[in-house]
């Protein structure tokens, strides 16, 4: 289904190599956008995670499926540990390209009407790209947001996207999700802490937004981040015990 | 697309002072904002750390210290920090920490400046000192009943009707009828020559000028109800003269007087008619109907009720009439003093009436006597949970063989009738019932004497309530005389007014407040503070020895505040500052326990910091530093050996 990376690569793909990798990608890249990007580098991966430049990124989207469903919004808010940067947050409503489905417009309230001006991600391309490069992106739940830019990015640059990610929900999953429930458990019913970035959230005494707006879910996750870190990482850890 | 932080712009929106920012300048600052998360214990700023954004407390909570490391404040969601340090261009001078796991939101101090200096409402949340901020927030409620808080001008809807001494009622009914109001001033020429008291206004006598320039004195009053009771009833001729039924005791009120005033004239005097001056002029007459028509008519109506009530049953089945006419005046934005006097009033009423009673089931008194309201009664701060303080003075030709028995009688009758209409016994048995209060006047004023003269902070521990007294029935100047004999002596005696500083401290406010407002920390009210142990009571502590310092006569703390003030032996701006507090205290109080009476509860003075709003934890923060502040100033000005 994902194949988008070739197998050799693949096999590569460990995340302590990601600056190599950068480095590679640069020099195969067609597109001058995705050349620039590479060519920014990345932070090597034991920088200490208070060194590094973060960007929390969201998307809401038509669907879960990367290749059948398109980008509605994306929300981007660049941060580091110390501070979060709001003045220079971005937030697009894209033309998903594909049908906007009732049950998705439940969800994120982006209606036919908001995306009949809206433009194509080719558009805003140049502009996420610029707010990403030299950034280490952090979302809530890795399944979305890096395949469906890589998805559409070869769909309309006929290349993908590869780029590390940190993963909230699954540094929250590290801490509450070591065994899977035992059957007593099960048995009696007990539920697994929840790690949805709202519940999660609630955890640190961080404050409840209205989730699936992309902007808002972005700052949630930055802070999110923040509050992981301060709570059970050392500003001097490694980037690489988090990113994947 | 423009960016929109809703979350942030939703959030700041609540608090003051962002809620008074037109939105698209709220939206603005929103979007700029910057976030950073503390866990609980960690440092946000360091003393000497450069500042260069306004800290807002989005969720958590930190303190702040002084660079001693005393505590000097603790915020919690939608507390502001580092402003004065911001708007000073200095570094960081209390240095922050959170308690909580914390979100802080930085507003950088370029997108505030601009708002700062454009937005005056805004600015003056920063600019004010704490204190004046307290006292915007009880001007504000001050403004926010127009009626309440009206002056008397405005009830006056015509001139007065005139007519001079010598005209027959029927002259005077006529003239009722054609001018279509309910009583006439009535006027004597004055035959002594004006120019001699020109700017000097008897609040008694009031002139008028008539067309030819000639001087008229009001000498008196009549209404409907004197031509039907004073003329009609008694079969006098219609030819009878104005001036020989007419009401020549005069209760008038100035024009400049709030509306309450004057209710409360009607309730003192039972007159339903007054006269209102502007510089000794009378400019109208305003009557029960127009207050009626314009007040929270139920503690008069209460007040009425209570005088035609034939038993003690009866009396105790108004008590919810009480608690609803104080409910009516907390809905109404009354301010403390007007609830307070008010129930006082109401309390009064109730102790008169049950005397009134007394002496009808057990006979007239064998000697004169004097019935004394003692405490919050006496200084007109009464609330709706409240004991009953009492005494009696009794004619110094007293024979305990031959009139105790009357008078212990009498004493138990009204207590337990007090008890019986809410006002509970006396825990520290300060009832007339207690023999040691129902004593001649000579044994009373050497009680006095010997509190002042002779003190020890123990045995003043429990007489502080005897400073606020009042005459209730009978014989009332013996209490006048009473208050006449602490004035005069008691600001005389250095080592008594220490004691009462001494014991006015023995209270302390809640300080370390929300979060940290100390609470309760065992029985049925934990985690609540009592406002009235903590904060009024202190307070009217303070205030009483300030009073008796000056000699003031006053037994209201406002008023006797206002003499304090005026013989200015407080820093500058304490005054208004003591008085703001305790009213902001006082209305908390009078709120909560509004509210327990409308939620079916009993009411108390236990408040849960949690069920305030934020605006009026902060407020009630401020007014307790208040308190803590002038508790320390009264223990450095009346030390035993100090000269003052």
């Amino acid at each position: 289904m994902l194949h988008l990376i070739p197998d050799q690569n693949r096999r590569k793909k460990v995340s302590t190599e990601w600056p190599e990798r950068f480095q590679q990608l640069a020099e195969q890249a067609q597109h001058p956008l995705l050349k620039d990007f590479y060519s920014e580098g990345c932070v090597a991966p034991d920088t200490a995670l208070d060194q590094v430049p973060f960007v929390a990124m969201d998307f809401e989207t038509t669907g879960l499926n990367p290749q059948k469903n398109g980008i509605v919004s994306i929300g981007l808010v660049p941060f580091t540990l110390q501070r979060i940067y709001c003045g220079q947050s971005r937030h697009w409503i894209l033309d998903p390209g594909k049908p906007l489905r009732a049950e998705s417009v439940v969800i994120h309230g982006i209606t036919h009407s908001d995306i009949d001006e809206a433009p194509d991600l080719s558009k805003v391309l140049p502009q996420l790209l610029q707010a990403l490069k030299g950034r280490i992106v952090v979302v809530h739940h890795r399944g979305i947001e890096q395949p469906f830019l890589n998805a559409a990015l070869k769909a309309r640059l006929g290349e993908g996207l590869m780029f590390p990610v940190v993963d909230t929900m699954e540094l929250e999953a590290r801490l509450h999700r070591h065994h899977p429930l035992s059957w007593i458990a099960r048995l009696i019913g007990r539920k697994p802490v929840s790690i949805r970035l709202a519940d999660s959230r609630t955890r640190y005494n961080l404050p409840f937004y209205t989730p699936h707006h992309a902007l808002t879910d972005a700052l949630a996750s930055a802070e999110l981040l923040q509050a992981q870190v301060a709570d059970r990482f050392k500003a001097s850890d490694p980037i690489s015990l988090i990113w994947h | 697309m423009e960016v929109e932080q809703i979350e942030i712009f939703e959030c700041l929106r609540r608090f003051v002072p962002f809620k008074s920012l037109p939105e698209e300048v709220l939206a603005e600052a929103s979007r700029q904002v910057e976030i950073a998360y503390y866990k609980a214990g960690s440092q946000i700023l360091e003393f000497g750390d450069t500042i260069s954004d306004l800290c807002f407390v989005r969720s958590g909570a930190v303190e702040i210290y002084r660079r001693n490391g005393d505590l000097y404040n603790r915020l919690s969601e939608g507390g502001l920090f580092a402003y004065q340090s911001l708007l000073m261009r200095q570094k960081v001078r209390f240095p922050v920490k959170a308690i909580e796991d914390s979100l802080i939101y930085f507003l950088p101090e370029s997108v505030f400046r601009p708002i700062f200096d454009e937005h005056e409402e805004f600015a003056d949340f920063f600019e004010v000192g704490d204190q004046s901020r307290l006292r915007q927030a009880v001007s504000k409620r001050d403004d926010a009943n127009v009626l309440l808080t009206s002056r008397i001008t405005t009830l006056i809807s015509r001139e007065p009707v005139l007519i001079s001494c010598m005209a027959t009622v029927q002259q005077a009914a006529q003239l009722m009828t054609d001018e279509g109001v309910s009583c006439l001033l009535i006027l004597q020429p004055e035959a002594s020559d004006p120019s001699e008291s020109e700017g000097i206004f008897d609040y008694r006598q009031a002139m008028v000028s008539a067309s030819d320039g000639s001087e008229h004195k009001v000498c008196g009053i009549i209404t409907d109800r004197d031509l039907r009771t004073r003329v009609v009833a008694q079969g006098l001729p219609f030819d009878t003269s104005v001036d020989e039924i007419m009401s020549q005791r005069l209760v008038m009120i100035n024009s400049d007087e709030y509306i309450f005033e004057a209710m409360l004239t009607m309730l003192r005097t039972n007159v339903h008619h007054l006269p209102v001056l502007k510089k000794g002029r009378p400019v109208g007459v305003i009557a029960l109907s127009d207050l009626v028509r314009y007040e929270s008519r139920n503690s008069l109506f209460v007040v009425s009720s209570i005088f035609r009530q034939q038993t003690v049953e009866e009396l105790a089945a108004l008590q919810t009439d009480v608690q609803a006419s104080f409910v009516r005046m907390v809905n109404e934005d009354a301010n403390s003093r007007m609830v307070g006097s008010a129930m006082a009033v109401i309390g009064r009423s109730f102790k008169q009436r049950l005397l009134e009673l007394g002496e009808e089931q057990f006979g007239p008194p064998p000697i004169p006597y004097c019935f004394l309201a003692l405490g919050s009664m006496a200084r007109g701060e009464q609330l709706i949970v409240t004991d009953q303080d009492n005494a009696i003075i009794l004619d110094d030709s007293f024979n305990p063989e031959k009139h105790d028995e009357y008078f212990a009688k009498l004493a138990k009758f009204v207590s337990d009738g007090l008890a019986a209409c809410g006002y509970s016994y006396c825990t520290g048995e300060v009832m007339a019932t207690n023999r040691r209060w129902r004593q001649p006047k000579s044994v009373w004023e050497q009680y006095f004497v010997d509190w002042i003269d002779n003190p020890t902070p123990e045995s003043l521990l429990h007489s502080n309530i005897f400073f606020d007294l009042d005459g209730v029935w009978g014989r009332t100047e013996w209490a006048d005389q009473l208050q006449g004999l602490i004035s005069r002596r008691a600001r005389r005696s250095q080592r008594f007014l220490a004691c009462m500083a001494r014991n006015a401290l023995n209270r302390t406010p809640p300080l370390g407040f929300f979060k940290t407002f100390v609470m309760e920390q065992d029985g049925q009210h934990k985690n609540a503070i009592n406002l009235k142990r903590r904060g009024t009571a202190p307070l009217a502590d303070l205030i009483r020895v300030h009073a008796l310092a000056v000699g003031s006569r006053a037994q209201n703390s406002f008023d006797r505040l206002d003499d304090v003030v005026e013989a200015k032996i407080l820093p500058p701006d304490r005054g208004p500052d003591l008085r703001d507090a305790m009213e902001f205290i006082s209305m908390v109080r009078i709120r909560h326990q509004a509210l327990n009476i409308e939620s079916k509860q009993a009411p108390d003075n236990n408040i849960k910091p949690e069920n305030l709003s934020h605006f009026e934890r902060r407020n009630l923060k401020e007014a307790f530093q208040i308190l803590s502040d002038a508790q320390k100033f009264l223990k450095f000005r009346y030390q035993p050996n100090r000269a003052n």
